[in-house]
């Protein structure tokens, strides 16, 4: 009774779109796809409702071959990025519409539309055209569509990042709470998305995806503490874990010029060259810290991130304060240790802080 | 400065005005003259500089048995073909540039730009290296001096004008909503006339305003393509202007003519201000 994919590939140019993805999606649970743009978000999710067809692999639901079955036979329901509805409808017929395309009861579809507008609460909204709406009041309106349609597969293709700040991190709360109340059991819900913080707010079953790979795949938590192999890394924090190529001997870890005790889940590890991975979080201003020049200081928010440099390599650091610096000027950081992360040379994961490893 | 600005905007503006609203008002009085008030001297004001005659619209009416020139059939020859040419046009031209703007066609080396080109081409001919063809094409298909082969024509000359508007206006309804309208339910036949006709309206008032703007003001064809049985009203209109100029039945004729598209020039323009796509389609 699942949604299952095997080996699916889709090449409408010279590169790849999707690239052997395989998944098993169930009833009831909350998947997100993450991955960076053009990583084949959208291909994978239009492939699922029927907008493209796979060259190879196949796509089957409640046992059913999926392929041979049309777009508009298929049930699914899908929220695009920017905001897409129905122009020369007003809010209550843009979210009847599905509905009556299905033929169902005038009493259903008042009830079903009622149910949906209150979950995005837009309940008096019925009337208004769609151009008098903010960006954030259509995006709930074309939630509110997918949601009444009571779709068995619903897709969400990155849809908070045409919204300011703000508004995403009201509508990403409320996302929550629709998809905890909203949803019956046996939906299955795609959420696609570039941003690590709305995966790990999710907190569903993520798969990460890269230039039509699938990378890694387990639950948010996994994904977070213990990345496959450094590209994951990268795309799993925001900003990106920084990367030292360095070596281990004996006694200390070394990269740039710098020499750190061995943390302990260090250990156990082989003496030689490796990739250490750091969060930006875990780099602290420390007045007997280490000398780095500034490249960038940018203020975001309540945070401050530094790009700094040292010989070759290249980090960000983000400070949880306001603070003013001047490009040039030289920094002292402490590294903690213990959060490090050891890849291979090849970029498999070795060490983790948090255990894992993956040979 | 913001009053000579101020000050330069109204005398454009006014002058502008004037420009073309005099030869209408100078039409308006001459169609109201007779003989002598055209041909003796300058006359501006009605009872005053001459006393007004219907005779100049009397004319239009007339059979040509009592001496008129009747454009009366001329003029409904000239509505059915502009009408029915820009209505087909238009069905056809939209359909055309729906394709042409949602799948990708591959023939040899010709892509959808290329069809679309191929489209406008027929307009970038002078119609004269068009009108030998023409005449041969309708005489072998026993069409020529008829309405049916006038409307065949003019659906050649007005359907690239309505493709390439189209094509130019789907290009920019943003594909996502045909494939929402898929994944709602709709079969692609649904999705096209549910909802991407409705959300056309705008686009295709501007192409059905040009295509009967230059449906009703050609001459050259209706003038090459008829003879005896089927005139036109600009080829009528113009063979008024015989050894002696009546230029008060000319100015009533003139008047008559334009008359149908400063109708659709006011019908279209409140529709063109009420229906816009944005903030829908960001």
């Amino acid at each position: 009774m699942n949604l299952i994919g095997e080996k699916i590939s889709y090449k409408p140019d010279e590169q790849f779109h999707l690239n052997d993805v395989s998944f098993n999606f169930k009833k009831g649970n909350l998947y997100t796809i993450l991955g960076r743009t053009l990583s084949g978000k959208t291909t994978l999710l239009k492939t699922i409702a029927g907008l493209l067809n796979p060259d190879q692999g196949s796509i089957s639901f409640e046992e059913k071959d999926f392929i041979k079955i049309p777009v508009w036979e298929r049930n699914v329901a899908m929220v695009y990025q920017q905001f897409i509805n129905y122009p020369h409808l007003n809010v209550y017929e843009n979210i009847t519409f599905p509905l009556e395309q299905r033929k169902l009861s005038p009493e259903q579809i008042k009830k079903d539309v009622d149910e949906a507008l209150k979950t995005v609460g837009l309940v008096g909204f019925e009337n208004r055209k769609i151009q008098e709406l903010s960006g954030g009041q259509q995006q709930r309106v074309a939630l509110a569509r997918s949601l009444a349609k009571k779709a068995k597969i619903l897709l969400l293709d990155e849809p908070l990042v045409n919204l300011d700040y703000k508004l995403r991190e009201q509508l990403r709360e409320e996302f929550k709470r629709i998809f905890s109340e909203g949803l019956s059991q046996d939906t299955i819900l795609i959420y696609s998305t570039t941003d690590p913080q709305e995966v790990m707010e999710l907190n569903g079953e993520v798969i990460v995806l890269d230039e039509g790979k699938v990378l890694q795949k387990g639950p948010a938590k996994e994904i977070f503490e213990n990345p496959s192999n450094l590209k994951v890394a990268e795309i799993s924090n925001d900003p990106p874990m920084n990367v030292l190529e360095g070596s281990k001997n004996s006694k200390n870890l070394n990269f740039e010029n710098i020499s750190l005790e061995i943390p302990n889940h260090f250990k156990n590890l082989e003496d030689r060259d490796y990739n250490f991975g750091i969060r930006a979080s875990e780099i602290k201003l420390d007045e007997n810290g280490e000398e780095f020049e500034i490249e960038l200081a940018e203020i975001s928010g309540s945070e401050t991130l530094l790009h700094l440099k040292r010989g070759n390599s290249k980090i960000i650091a983000l400070i949880e304060e306001v603070m003013n610096f001047k490009i040039h000027d030289k920094v002292k950081i402490n590294f903690n240790a213990n959060k490090f992360y050891a890849f291979s040379e090849d970029e498999k994961l070795v060490s983790s802080p948090y255990g894992g490893t993956n040979g | 400065m913001s009053k000579l600005y101020t000050f330069l905007k109204y005398f454009f503006i006014t002058f502008w005005t004037v420009f073309v609203v005099a030869p209408f008002l100078w039409a308006v009085s001459t169609s109201f003259k007779d003989f002598q008030s055209v041909n003796s001297k300058v006359t501006y004001i009605p009872w005053l500089d001459f006393e007004p005659t219907l005779e100049g619209w009397r004319v239009l009416i007339k059979s040509p048995a009592k001496g008129g020139v009747d454009i009366v059939e001329p003029y409904f020859n000239s509505i059915f073909v502009t009408c029915t040419a820009s209505l087909i046009s238009i069905v056809l031209g939209t359909l055309a540039a729906y394709a042409l703007s949602r799948f990708t066609f591959k023939a040899g080396f010709v892509r959808n730009n290329d069809i679309t080109f191929f489209f406008i081409s027929q307009r970038i001919m002078p119609p004269i290296v068009l009108s030998i063809p023409f005449f041969i094409f309708l005489s072998t298909i026993g069409l020529l001096d008829s309405l049916l082969g006038l409307v065949v024509v003019y659906i050649v000359l007005l359907m690239p004008i309505a493709v390439w508007i189209m094509v130019d206006f789907f290009n920019r309804v943003p594909k996502e909503l045909d494939e929402t309208a898929l994944i709602d339910g709709c079969n692609p036949y649904q999705a096209f006339y549910k909802v991407v006709l409705p959300n056309s309206i705008p686009g295709l008032i501007v192409a059905g305003m040009f295509c009967i703007i230059f449906g009703w003001i050609d001459f050259f064809f209706a003038f090459i393509l008829t003879f005896t049985e089927v005139q036109l009203l600009p080829v009528k209109v113009v063979a008024l202007n015989s050894s002696i100029t009546p230029w008060w039945s000319l100015s009533a004729s003139a008047l008559v003519s334009v008359a149908p598209l400063i109708i659709v020039a006011f019908i279209v323009e409140r529709y063109l201000s009420k229906g816009n796509l944005s903030g829908a389609l960001k």
